[in-house]
């Protein structure tokens, strides 16, 4: 069972929560600080993905995130209703690199999301790539999983504060 | 002096999640932002720089040391912004030093899109030698 789970009606606005409790769980279980700029945005363009494909197919479901530390790791999990869309797939990250990514090619070579505040398919999961060192997306029972974790630093902080 | 865009409003832990301002320097249109640029803020920057290009202002700079947090939507905002201004044979430069911001722009590969600068007056003498 997860540390800490958090299920919130797909809303922009409930984005910036979501980042707030991962980031509090994360800094309790150990995460470096170095470190927890990279959770907050890798959480964060996780759960703006997930609000995004809620809002397009599954306005009333609510989306999923679980917060975990186990063997050494602190981990997240975004669980959203519905496949991976056309450019996601399972298994496969979209590189990083700029000339990987999906969307328009800029004049100087790479890539750019498109205009008006959307980015193309897999440029979420892109960021996601460059900013966990393990990152796992899959499709389970009619939901889509983004799971990524990072090294604890040290002991958890498990226990009441002294 | 900044014109009235602040729309900021007040958020978790009693912070300001978004607040903007705009004005006019050396013939450029500088747009300060403040706060978080995410998924739930970002419309509104993208709706003051669709007015100021609209408006006929095609130099911007876009002052984000005070951004505290951006992700790939605010991304998508500011390459939007670029696209319209360069239609118009325009520009759109940032200003910002911290490595936590600068980080997205490295792993999207958009430092090679974007101008980014440390200060404004850096900016704006780039943009001034380039014309």
């Amino acid at each position: 069972m997860a540390t800490v789970e958090v299920t919130f009606s797909p809303l922009a606005a409930h984005v910036r929560t979501a980042r707030l409790v991962a980031m509090a769980v994360a800094r309790r279980s150990g995460v470096a600080e170095s470190l927890l700029d990279e959770v907050r945005l890798a959480v964060g363009e996780a759960c703006s993905r997930a609000v995004e494909a809620h809002q397009a197919r599954y306005p009333a479901e609510p989306v999923k995130v679980a917060l975990s530390d186990e063997a050494g790791r602190f981990e997240i999990e975004v669980i959203n209703t519905g496949s991976l869309a056309p450019g996601e797939a399972p298994g496969r990250l979209p590189g990083a690199a700029a000339g990987d990514l999906a969307g328009n090619k800029g004049q100087d070579g790479p890539a750019m999301p498109r205009d008006g505040g959307a980015v193309p398919p897999g440029f979420s999961l892109a960021v996601i790539a460059g900013l966990a060192d393990d990152v796992q997306i899959s499709e389970t029972g009619g939901g889509t999983s983004v799971r990524m974790s990072w090294p604890l630093a040290g002991p958890l902080v498990a226990g009441p504060p002294p | 002096m900044a014109n009235g865009w602040d729309n900021g409003r007040m958020a978790l832990e009693g912070s300001v999640d978004l607040k903007l301002a705009n004005y006019d320097k050396d013939g450029i249109e500088i747009v300060d932002v403040e706060g978080e640029i995410d998924v739930y803020t970002a419309p509104r920057l993208r709706e003051l720089l669709i007015d100021l290009v609209n408006n006929g202002h095609h130099q911007l700079i876009v002052n984000m040391e005070k951004v505290e947090f951006l992700d790939s939507t605010g991304l998508g905002v500011l390459v939007g912004g670029l696209k319209r201004v360069r239609a118009h044979d325009g520009s759109l430069d940032l200003v910002c030093t911290q490595e936590r911001i600068l980080k997205i722009f490295r792993i999207t590969g958009l430092t090679k899109v974007f101008g980014i600068y440390d200060a404004v007056d850096d900016a704006i003498a780039a943009r001034k030698s380039e014309r």
